[in-house]
């Protein structure tokens, strides 16, 4: 007797949607960023449920998960520059703010 | 029935993620959130433990706990005079945000208790993939031999060609490219004539 799968995919799908509305309610961008960080460890821990209970021998989830958190390394690493440097021309973090690219 | 230990662990992991991913989304000092967010990815650490991949729980303590979470905290510490207590958090749509949250969520679990939910009648095409119980890694091997076994063949899948190799490649291109995109980014403008 073990934990069901779909225990997992319940799990993930709450932390999926707390992640969304981080993203969708935070006025700092940074906020927004780490409602993103949420996001993608919602699809990880999907990636590595689904391997854990699929095939065994396989490793095609473990390599997708690593892919993951590393785009998702490189990902917070752009984001925080870009609001450091909008931050440094306008002295604004606040999403609604920034809104030079806006008609 | 009597839930087992990797139950009672599992559950105890799910509310910590949970609560602090709320705490992380929902409250007002950032330093404070980032520090939420971390305890997130240490429950997620747990979890990768409890589903047989140790190898990725030290990858998540390493990068996000190590690495994520201290550029996290940096660019908040840069930032910081802007928005400390002063004005609101949230926007003013915030109600609509935790609606289509909300409304994502309850969807997703509907669709999780279809009967066919977990293979999308695709079980013929998915091989080792099928509605019947699955058995378990861990119920007719040891742990320590799954876990080895798990590893090497792991590493052998991201050095063969046949597999992983270019996309591994690829995303070390990507973060090398990411990594000078940003450096040039967040450069000050003064340093650059």
């Amino acid at each position: 007797m073990s934990i069901p799968l779909s225990w997992y995919l319940a799990l993930s799908a709450a932390l999926f949607s707390i992640g969304v509305f981080g993203v969708l309610s935070r006025r700092n961008a940074v906020g927004v960023l780490m409602g993103v960080e949420l996001m993608l460890n919602a699809v990880n821990i999907n990636l590595v449920s689904f391997w854990h209970y699929g095939a065994f021998g396989a490793s095609t989830g473990l390599a997708f998960a690593l892919i993951v958190i590393a785009i998702a390394a490189a990902e917070a690493a752009v984001g925080l520059a870009l609001i450091i440097s909008v931050y440094r021309r306008r002295k604004t973090v606040v999403v609604e703010d920034i809104n030079l690219m806006k008609f | 029935m009597f839930p087992d230990a990797s139950q009672i662990v599992f559950v105890l992991t799910a509310l910590l993620i949970v609560v602090s991913a709320f705490q992380c989304v929902t409250v007002r000092n950032l330093v404070h959130a980032a520090l939420w967010l971390i305890s997130t990815f240490a429950g997620m650490a747990v979890l990768f433990v409890l589903l047989n991949a140790g190898f990725l729980a030290l990858v998540q303590v390493v990068v996000y706990i190590g690495a994520i979470s201290i550029l996290v905290i940096f660019a908040i510490m840069l930032t910081r005079r802007v928005m400390q207590d002063a004005s609101a958090q949230t926007n003013s749509n915030w109600y609509v945000a935790a609606g289509i949250a909300g409304v994502m969520f309850i969807a997703t679990l509907y669709l999780l208790q279809l009967p066919d939910a977990l293979t999308l009648g695709a079980s013929s095409l998915v091989p080792g993939f099928s509605s019947a119980p699955l058995p378990q890694p861990a119920e007719f091997i040891d742990a320590a031999a799954f876990n080895t076994a798990t590893l090497s063949n792991l590493g052998l899948a991201l050095s063969s060609p046949d597999h992983y190799l270019l996309p591994l490649l690829l995303v070390g291109a990507l973060l090398a490219v990411a990594m000078v995109g940003s450096i040039n980014i967040a450069r000050d403008d003064k340093e650059r004539e």
